[in-house]
């Protein structure tokens, strides 16, 4: 049962000046669970479309189960036996689990849809494989984690026999990656071979049978799990040690600057956010864990004033905030950097300077207040401002001129990281401010988030990484359905214990809160 | 005042006929993903298509498959420009419509040498199914219309079940929802949209027909007056469900033929012909209030 189910030789790919592979080659043998790491344009989603017949190779042979491919598009490879679950799910939210799974391979009977054996045949894969799912329930209502199931299903409705997963764990809880493992492995076990896409190194150590790590285009490294250290795989993917950036917690926190009481968000009817109270001080980092979608966007957006507020009040440095709108706030003292980067925490097709500028763009020395030069921008000290920021966070661009949408995830977020922190606001809010970022930028991100709150800074750092709010928080609320359901303080932050509190674990859970949270 | 009769109900079904053919045509292309407000320019050029045809041939039924089959070509513009060029259809469907305007108006004037009103002597109406006159209720409702009056309402029934009970609709309806998943699974998008569209012209044209030709028989310039709109919100309305459209429709169509009622009974004209459009309006905006939101469906 080892044999190759895959291989891929010599790939290499070219998309315009940028080498996305470079000869890579690639051995999946069957029955296996193979993770392919790599950091952000590192090359391996490139390499994945590739095997999918997404994209065509310049150069290098794919043989599948001993037999020379050449993928002309997806359909080809799901006829070879692949499958994939796409990181971004690809269903029709409307439609029904068995409705989604027989989607374009749909039984019939006498000229109509057999829903009956639709609905039977999601029952059978779930049950071989033990994934969880009511066929006739509406994907739309469903959680992240029963929606990835149903991509997983559809592959198997088509006879894959090798699963492609990319990043598939980003949007799950620590129970759903638990769950989703053991489907992983019992479907290795039933001779299916699984390629897990990731940079998640406790991860792969934790389901993967072999490795394999690219950077820069190329493979930089092949293990076998079990021999694998994680200091090895960081070396692989990085090309250097990456040091752990740890929260010496330092001095008492100081005066409460940011104040949430009894906070109320509702949406068209459905209670987003419910009786939420919680206080940053001075020198403190403030950790939100949850699922996405359980209200943490949500209390943001009510802080920074986007959306109205139903109940409650909000304080900032003592001042109740309900009459100010968004730039009243901001000038009194917020900064924020937003969780949609590309829609809301930079324009991207503006370039770096001015993306930097904003927010300076009306008091000197880039905009004047008073004066003939209202309204005018000092483009000179636009500049200047630009290129000390660009020079002192380490933003990796050609200059201040290019557009923000250039540059890379991690790259872009430093710019906004920037920006926000040049506004020496005493209150930051971060929402998720690594997400697709690469383990060099989050690294240096986390550092600033620290030294800021060394010197005097509050922050409320909203995150889905469990891992970043144990290494930067000094405690932790958990929100589920719209209330925070756990408070940590930084010694009781436990993995265990946050994960249980963000699945809705925790006492004061209430029956069918999540649905209506969710849908 | 008399007015739930049976010639009444018989006045609103004529009254909602072409709308429906329009509606459904719209619905169908919003199933898969093409906002089609060609439909007043296609209902148009569907109208005078079937005069033109039944003028030249002597035949009413030659001028009907003349209207399906030319509305049909005219809507290829619209097919391929969306799908296969991936033109912006609002674009694509405002010329349609004033091409249509302009075309008819011209082609009347170097045709037929008249302009305003093309009605010559002799020109062949759809038939209608008179040997139902002496069956009770069926009579006095469908013994004076064409049989596109019911074909209509069977096409939009049918069409509705299609979409939920066969492979095909399922497949239809991904392509609107989400078409890169549909693609991903081997359908082919374009193409469906495409073929969707066009068979929306060939209802496009079914609706010049009857208006033309069944409602009344004569052609005049921009005879649909606002119906292809009428049909759009329909659509919007009923959320692109087919099953669902008769029953906006028949509103529409009770709308006009309360008017002509009211006409009847002394209301100014401008006042009566106005009735149907704000009630549309007012039923678009209400529902809107209800159920309308920056998000529809959960994310």
């Amino acid at each position: 049962m080892t044999s190759a189910a895959v291989e891929l030789r010599g790939i290499s790919k070219r998309f315009d000046a940028v080498v996305a592979n470079d000869g890579v080659d690639l051995v999946l043998r069957r029955g296996t669970i193979h993770a392919v790491m790599g950091e952000n344009g590192a090359g391996k989603s490139t390499l994945m479309s590739i095997l999918f017949g997404l994209v065509r190779p310049d150069s290098g042979d794919i043989v599948v189960n001993g037999v020379e491919r050449h993928f002309r598009g997806p359909l080809d490879a799901i006829a070879a036996g692949l499958g994939m679950v796409h990181q971004h799910f690809r269903l029709f939210d409307s439609m029904t689990v068995a409705e989604n799974v027989v989607y374009g391979a749909e039984p019939t009977r006498r000229g109509s849809l057999d829903r009956k054996a639709a609905a039977a045949r999601v029952r059978e894969l779930s049950d071989r494989y033990g994934l969880e799912t009511d066929p006739d329930a509406v994907v739309g209502r469903l959680s992240a984690g029963a929606r990835q199931r149903v991509e997983i299903l559809k592959a198997l409705h088509r006879d894959a026999e090798i699963l492609i997963l990319d990043e598939p764990t980003a949007v799950l809880t620590p129970d759903e990656v638990d769950s989703l493992f053991a489907v992983l492995r019992r479907a290795a076990d039933g001779g299916a071979t699984v390629v897990l896409v990731t940079h998640k190194i406790h991860e792969v150590l934790a389901i993967s049978d072999e490795v394999t790590v690219l950077r820069d285009a190329r493979v930089t490294g092949r293990f076998r799990t079990a021999e694998a250290t994680s200091g090895a795989l960081v070396q692989a993917m990085t090309g250097r040690e990456v040091r752990e950036v740890g929260n010496p917690g330092t001095g008492e926190p100081g005066e409460v600057v940011l104040e949430v009481e009894r906070l109320g968000v509702t949406d068209r009817g459905v209670h987003r956010v419910r009786d939420v109270s919680f206080s940053v001080r001075r020198g403190e980092i403030v950790g939100v864990a949850g699922v996405s979608g359980n209200g943490q966007h949500e209390v943001v957006a009510a802080i920074l004033g986007t959306d109205p507020i139903e109940s409650g009040t909000i304080r900032l440095l003592g001042r109740d905030l309900a009459s100010l709108d968004v730039r009243r706030r901001r000038a009194l003292g917020l900064a924020v950097v937003p969780e949609d980067r590309r829609g809301e925490g930079t324009a991207v097709t503006m370039s770096t300077a001015e993306n930097l500028s904003l927010g300076h763009h009306r008091t000197p020395p880039i905009g004047a207040s008073t004066g003939w030069r209202r309204g005018f921008l000092n483009l000179r000290a636009q500049r200047d401002m630009a290129r000390r920021l660009i020079a002192d966070y380490d933003v990796r661009t050609s200059g201040e001129k290019l557009p923000v949408g250039a540059l890379s995830g991690g790259n872009a977020q430093k710019v906004v990281i920037a920006r926000e922190l040049s506004h020496d606001a005493p209150v930051l809010i971060a929402e998720q401010p690594t997400q697709g970022v690469d383990i060099g930028a989050i690294e240096s991100i986390h550092q600033r988030l620290l030294d800021y709150r060394d010197q005097g800074g509050a922050v409320l750092l909203v995150s889905h990484e469990i891992a970043e709010l144990q290494a930067l928080a000094d405690r932790v609320l958990v929100m589920f359905a719209g209330r925070i359901v756990a408070e940590y303080s930084r010694a009781d932050a436990s993995t265990e214990r946050i994960g249980a509190a963000m699945a809705g674990a925790a006492e004061h859970r209430q029956a069918g809160e999540h649905e209506e949270a969710a849908s | 005042m008399q007015i739930l009769e049976w010639g009444f109900v018989a006045a609103v079904l004529l009254a909602a006929t072409p709308v429906l053919y329009a509606a459904l045509a719209g619905a169908l292309s919003a199933q898969v993903g093409v906002f089609n407000i060609a439909l007043e320019g296609q209902m148009l050029w569907g109208a005078f298509a079937a005069v033109a045809g039944s003028y030249y041939t002597g035949s009413a039924w030659a001028g009907i498959a003349i209207a399906l089959v030319s509305t049909a070509l005219f809507s290829v513009v619209l097919a391929v420009g969306a799908a296969r060029f991936k033109a912006d259809p609002i674009i694509i469907a405002i010329g349609t419509n004033l091409l249509a305007l302009g075309l008819t108006g011209f082609l009347l004037r170097v045709l037929f040498d008249v302009s305003g009103t093309f009605a010559p002597r002799g020109l062949e109406g759809i038939p209608s199914m008179s040997f139902l006159r002496d069956i009770p209720v069926l009579g006095p409702v469908f013994g004076g219309q064409t049989v596109l009056v019911p074909l209509a309402f069977v096409l939009c029934i049918a069409a509705g079940l299609w979409l939920r009970n066969t492979a095909p609709g399922l497949r239809l309806r991904g392509i609107g929802e989400h078409p890169e998943a549909a693609a991903s699974l081997g359908v082919d998008v374009a193409r469906t949209q495409t073929w969707t569209t066009v068979a929306g012209g060939a209802l496009c044209g079914l609706a010049g027909a009857q208006l033309a030709l069944g409602n009344v028989t004569v052609f005049t310039e921009n005879m649909t007056a606002g119906r292809g709109w009428i049909a759009v919100a329909a659509v919007m309305l009923v959320l692109n469900r087919p099953l669902w459209l008769p029953v906006a429709c028949l509103g529409f169509g009770a709308a006009e033929a309360f008017g002509f009622r009211l006409q009847g009974l002394g209301a100014p004209q401008q006042l009566t012909d106005a009735a149907p459009y704000a009630i549309t309006l007012l039923v678009l905006v209400a529902t809107r209030l209800r159920f309308g939101s920056k998000r529809a469906l959960p994310s």
